[in-house]
């Protein structure tokens, strides 16, 4: 009985894997999906301060206050652009510039005098991924720049009590091209198992073979089981050529985890993942009513799991639906597995 | 003779196969031209060549006078050609009701109220489809579906009409009463040229002329008389196998059946009162009978008359809703895999895999019924030698002709060696020669093999082929028993007839009201006032026409309502979590420390960090590996170590080094944490001063004043929730409309726009006219959210945000639009649509860090996409209290795109069929 089952859902899976291998549009999708996708996500998507644009409204010409403008630094920020005092708003408004710091006249010559003068850093508290962040930079650079001109050219003895050094673990430098990819990969399998299975299955449906396959001796569940393993396998394979060509190689991202065991658990994830797909699938009665739905399911997987912003940080409520969803334990599971090198009994 | 069409060296070519070969005709005008063939000879490549639907590769027509060749004579000429695809109701709209569907044919060529009125009125009397107005084409039988396709043809008057196998699966009332009506209306509008394909050799002796095809070529034309008189033949099925080329006639084999042995009287199939209820319609009603083992018994009857339904309940693919099927005595379980092993069953649709060749595909039904591994070689094999596969045993099923792959249908159904075949009309659309071939496998599974067979058909001829037959029509069995026995019954001279005596005598009765029962005295077609060329020209945009699409779609949509629910509670839930859920707001970051001085400097320095609210404290470490093990397990984001000698350090005034790991998984979370580490830091730093100097002496000169700008307590909701709105508007209404034209393809209701003077600006635009108007729908519910539930003020320009949503919600439905009008199916459209959008809204349209600082090659893909300019507009107008002034470029850039969104539409859209 079991062995007869078993039977029947490999050779069925066999089946789904013919159909995908004459459509070639949907081998196209996939092959964009885990290649260029990943990359054009890993090496453009930006979180943190990453080429953040300043303008600076340099009122004093002096040295210092270009010493301040040439500290500003890649990859951190572009290279400053002046900006004359009256444009502040408008080219803030338009969102050209997350910063723009405004140095008042006479400022090198205030300070040297010892005559309190104060400095403007506007921040667009809009961009929330690098406003805050990149504000404390700016400071921190600033403060740094005065205190290394005045240590110069006034010889006064301000030393720092206390001295400061972070290092960042996994990723010491805080690189977030390979992070990235692997969040692209990880939503980018996601996207695919729903899809794929779901659609599979919608396909069936309208082209009346689901019929033809529910009069032989077979039972729904070997149909369905078959799906899920077939469309999982092409899901796994494309992923572990994913992670191996693009991210490491094309992308040369360090990880320092263990990648079979990170294809292990995609494994496990992909089960329940493509039985989501097939539950869609079996509520929604047509294509257009599929793709609606897998819509709304799988852009909350992607915005919400972790992913792109941090879930300890959603409210309590959220956060407990959303560990009821797969790909919040994936995602954990990938940022664990892959930087932190975490094995099984860590997770 | 004039001629209403003229064909010359037309060559048509698909991508494996030779559809038609010079093909050289001169149709006459003013008569009814049948064109006669099987399935696959090119019969409806060549009629939608003439309509001008399909695109000419090779050759040339001329319809009416005009090369049909230049899209300026195809306007002129389109307007007097009424097409009708094959398939029933191909042309139809299910979900639409009979009125709204002539309506809507009546709005494409551009009638008027008052016409459409009293036009649909007189078309629908004439049909007998007036007491049906308001039901949904889907829930019409076969025949009444085309005769409601017929409506459809005919509201313009046309003074040609081309006709793709009309009658096909149609019973035999139904047909007679079409042809009827055919030749009213030319009564009515003489002069009207009628071209029409047939499966039906019987029907074709009643045209004035015919051309008989096969393979591509044109074998003869003339008159039915002149066709038999050529070929010396009785009937025109006899000259039609007597025209093929010698190598084709000589396999086929006339069918022979040798009487059933006496004695079989095991009753193999049963049925008791077997009843199918869907919802109020009762598809099959009340039906009984019994079969023998061995037998071959016919059900014949139209399409939807219930014959598949009670295959299918006897399949037990559908449960009954009354009555009692039962197989070799036993009651017909669903469950039960064993019973399914005795039954072969061979559906209506054609349902191998396509992709699969055809050993592969006798191969895996082998494996999935169990066959002995080592059997299982040798039976396929013995199955392609009795089908005769055996030139094509490695050929792709889906290149395979109609009459072959049916065989291999069949062969299919047989290989585990079945007691019983259920065939489901298995040999609708295959050629004379290759049917016999198919009855003559049959004949042998029956008479040699001792195989029960249960078989249904359309074809008389076949059914008399049958032992018994039973007539089905409406749900009912009407008559059974052996056919010669029914014709005499009823006096009639062959079984078409006595089906016809059987289906008058039921409609009499009145227990098929449900069929326009009579149409003995039709309401004449009369001459109306306002009538008499009113042809409308066609004029390059008509925006009747594409009102007419919108109303379809919008009409469609509405009787969706699973899919409405879908597209206006979605935004919503999605609002509602992300305006939640996306937060920067990192606070609460877990740390610990790891004290190696344990002097009161050290905790002094250490109280900075518990008393900060961005920070949290756990249990302080003992050892470097326990550090290591917190961040590993994610349990810290942050830890602290202090360095042994810290306290006598400072004192000394040599400054000690504090040493702070981060976990660096996440940058983003990463450099926050740093941030917060320097600030906590910096404030140690300035306490310790002044403590030291008692006194502010030695301040600081230079501030640094931080001024966050349009969102002073930096609060992640002021900016997510207009992003949101951004994200929502592009998901959202692109995937509604991405259903739009390629649905319209895989259905095949997409030659309405090939065949009717409806030009592409009207299509595209009258198509996306209805998701705009739900999009709009989505705007203002996100934005009633954003500003009462998420207490978002829109501080700017309220009149700017709306203009603003509505051309960005015109540019997002016309980039859906865009991909439905070059994709090919509904899949490839979703994925395409999915991808296109998702990835660019969340991370290249401004939501987590402005355009202006992403890379350059993000900054490329953010300019060709609408949703960077609409985040400029949704975060303009409310956080930044901006106006139409400072948005200008982001609104022109909108519009440009939605512009350049329908312009390529309108390019990849293709206007004909290839």
């Amino acid at each position: 009985m079991m062995k007869r089952s078993l039977a029947n859902i490999f050779q069925l899976g066999i089946k789904e894997l013919f159909s995908l291998r004459y459509d070639p549009v949907m081998l196209f999708l996939i092959v964009y999906m885990f290649s260029f996708s990943v990359m054009e996500e890993a090496q453009n998507a930006t979180t943190g301060v990453v080429n953040a644009a300043v303008a600076i409204v340099d009122e004093d010409h002096s040295r210092l206050s270009r010493r301040i403008g040439d500290a500003l630094l890649q990859p951190q920020f572009q290279p400053p652009v002046a900006l004359a005092i009256d444009e502040i708003d408008a080219s803030m408004e338009a969102a050209r510039y997350a910063f723009v710091i405004d140095i008042p006249p006479r400022f090198q010559a205030d300070l040297m005098a010892g005559r309190p003068t104060v400095i403007q850093l506007n921040v667009d508290a809009t961009a929330m991924g690098l406003a805050g962040t990149g504000a404390g930079y700016i400071q921190h650079i600033i403060s740094q720049e005065l205190s290394a001109f005045l240590n110069n050219d006034q010889a006064t003895d301000q030393k720092t009590a206390v001295n400061i050094v972070t290092r960042a673990k996994f990723n010491p430098n805080l690189e977030a091209t390979g992070f990235q990819g692997a969040m692209a990969l990880t939503n980018n399998i996601t996207m695919m198992a729903i899809l794929l299975t779901g659609a599979a299955l919608i396909r069936e449906r309208e082209h009346g073979t689901i019929e033809h396959l529910l009069v032989m001796p077979l039972r729904p569940f070997e149909i369905m089981l078959a799906k899920v393993w077939s469309n999982g396998l092409v899901v796994v394979i494309a992923a572990t050529l994913s992670l191996y060509l693009v991210i490491k190689g094309v992308l040369g991202t360090v990880i320092i985890g263990s990648i079979p065991l990170y294809l292990f658990v995609t494994v496990i994830y992909l089960f329940s993942v493509t039985s989501l797909g097939i539950y869609l699938a079996t509520l929604a009665r047509s294509m257009p009513q599929f793709g609606l739905l897998a819509m709304i399911v799988f852009v909350m997987m992607l915005l919400l799991s972790g992913a792109h912003t941090p879930l300890e940080s959603m409210p309590v409520a959220l956060q407990m639906i959303m560990q009821l969803l797969p790909s919040t334990h994936f995602v954990s599971m990938a940022q664990a597995v892959l930087f932190r090198g975490a094995g099984l009994s860590v997770k | 003779m004039k001629t209403i069409a003229r064909v010359a060296e037309l060559s048509h070519r698909y991508k494996n196969s030779v559809a038609l070969d010079g093909v050289e005709l001169e149709i006459p005008a003013g008569r009814v031209a049948g064109l006669i063939g099987p399935d696959g000879v090119g019969k409806s490549t060549l009629l939608a060549l003439i309509s001008g639907v399909r695109k000419i590769q090779d050759g040339s027509v001329q319809v009416l006078g005009r090369d049909m060749r230049s899209g300026l004579n195809r306007m002129v000429v389109g307007p007097r050609i009424a097409y009708m695809p094959q398939g029933l109701g191909r042309n139809l709209y299910m979900t639409l009701s009979v009125f709204e569907n002539v309506d809507f044919f009546g709005r494409l060529f551009g009638h008027s109220k008052e016409q459409r009125a009293w036009r649909i009125q007189e078309l629908l009397e004439a049909t007998g489809l007036a007491p049906f107005a308001d039901r949904p084409a889907g829930k019409l039988s076969g025949g009444m579906k085309q005769k409601l396709g017929l409506c459809c043809a005919l509201i313009h008057d046309p003074d040609l009409l081309i006709l793709d196998e009309p009658t096909t699966g149609v019973d035999p009332l139904s047909r007679r009463q079409f042809w009827e009506l055919i030749e009213r209306i030319r009564a009515r509008r003489e002069g009207m040229s009628v071209i029409v394909a047939t499966a039906y050799m019987d029907e074709a002796e009643r045209f004035d002329w015919l051309m008989a095809m096969d393979a591509g070529k044109v074998l003869a034309t003339g008159t039915p008389a002149e066709l038999k008189a050529h070929t010396g033949s009785q009937s025109l099925e006899a000259a039609f196998i007597s025209l093929l080329p010698a190598e084709k006639r000589s396999r086929h084999q006339a069918v022979t059946i040798p009487p059933r042995q006496a004695g079989h009287t095991e009753t193999a199939i049963e049925a008791a009162g077997l009843t199918r209820c869907f919802g109020e319609f009762v598809a099959v009603n009340r039906v009984s009978f019994r079969i023998e083992r061995g037998e071959i018994f016919g059900f014949l009857g139209s399409n939807g008359c219930g014959k598949t339904t009670t295959m299918k309940m006897l399949t037990g693919l559908l449960p009954s809703s009354a009555g009692e099927a039962r197989l070799f005595g036993q009651s017909v379980d669903a469950k039960d895999i064993d019973l399914r092993k005795r039954v072969g069953y061979m559906s209506q649709a054609f349902s191998l895999y396509s992709e699969l060749t055809v050993r592969q595909n006798l191969a895996l039904h082998a494996r999935i019924f169990q066959l002995p591994k080592s059997q299982i070689e040798s039976r396929v094999t013995e199955m392609i030698e009795r089908f005769g596969l055996g030139e094509m045993e490695d050929a792709l099923t889906e290149k395979l002709p109609l009459g072959v792959r049916q065989r291999l249908s069949l062969a299919v159904a047989v290989i585990h060696g079945p007691e019983m075949l259920i065939l489901d009309e298995p040999t609708s659309g295959v050629d004379p020669v290759a049917r016999d071939q198919f009855w003559n496998l049959l004949v042998q599974l029956s008479r040699e093999d001792g195989v029960t067979i249960f078989i249904s058909t359309h074809f008389m001829n076949e059914a008399e082929r049958c032992d018994r037959i039973s007539l089905m029509h409406a749900g009912r069995v009407l008559a059974q028993g052996v056919s010669e026995e029914l014709i005499k019954a009823r006096g009639a001279e062959n079984l078409e007839e006595a089906f016809i005596a059987y289906l008058e005598e039921a409609a009499r009765e009145g227990q098929t009201a449900e069929e326009p029962a009579s149409t003995d005295k039709p309401t004449e077609y009369q001459n109306h006032p306002a009538e008499e060329k009113h042809r409308s020209r066609s004029a390059p945009f008509d925006p009747r026409r594409g009102w007419a699409y919108a109303r379809r779609e919008s009409l469609e949509i509405a009787r969706d309502p699973i899919r409405i629910a879908f597209a206006l509670l979605g935004p919503i839930i999605l609002m509602i979590a992300f305006g939640y859920g996306i937060t920067f707001d990192v606070e609460d970051i877990a740390y610990a420390v790891l004290d190696r001085d344990q002097s009161p400097e050290s905790r002094r320095y250490l109280e900075n960090f518990a008393g900060s609210r961005y920070f949290d404290q756990r249990q302080p470490l003992q050892n470097y590996r326990e550090l290591d093990d917190g961040l590993r397990r994610a349990q810290l984001t942050v830890a602290i170590e202090i360095p042994a000698g810290f306290g006598k350090d400072i004192k000394r005034g040599r400054p000690p080094e504090v040493g702070v790991w981060l976990d660096g998984t996440v940058p983003f979370r990463a450099e926050t944490a740093r941030g917060y580490v320097f600030g906590v830091h910096q404030s140690y730093l300035e306490q310790l001063q002044r403590s030291e100097f008692g006194h502010r002496k030695q301040a600081a000169p230079v501030t640094v004043e931080t001024r966050f700008r349009y969102n002073q307590d930096f609060k992640s909701v002021y900016s997510i929730v207009p992003g949101t709105i951004m994200m929502l508007l592009i998901w959202i209404p692109a995937m509604m409309s991405a259903a739009g034209v390629v649905r319209e393809k895989e259905m095949g209701s997409i030659t309405n726009f090939y065949a009717t003077p409806v030009t592409s600006l009207e299509f595209l635009l009258g198509k996306q006219f209805p998701y705009i108007v739900i999009a709009l729908v989505n705007f203002a519910s996100l934005v009633l959210l954003a500003v009462l539930l998420f207490q978002v003020p829109i501080k700017g320009s309220v009149a700017a945000l709306l203009v603003g949503g509505l051309l960005y919600v015109i540019a997002t439905t016309g980039l859906g639009l865009l991909m439905s009008s070059f994709m090919k199916t509904q899949i490839a459209a979703i994925f395409g649509t999915a991808i296109a959008t998702t990835v660019p809204a969340i991370s290249f349209a401004g939501l987590f860090a402005p355009v202006a600082s992403l890379t350059p090659g993000a900054q490329t893909i953010a300019h060709i996409f609408p949703s960077s300019y609409f985040q400029q507009i949704s975060l303009g107008t409310f956080t930044k209290s901006l106006g139409f002034d400072g948005l200008l470029f982001s609104f022109f850039m909108i519009a440009l795109l939605s512009v350049v969104y329908l312009a390529l539409g309108l390019m990849l859209l293709k206007t004909q069929e290839r």
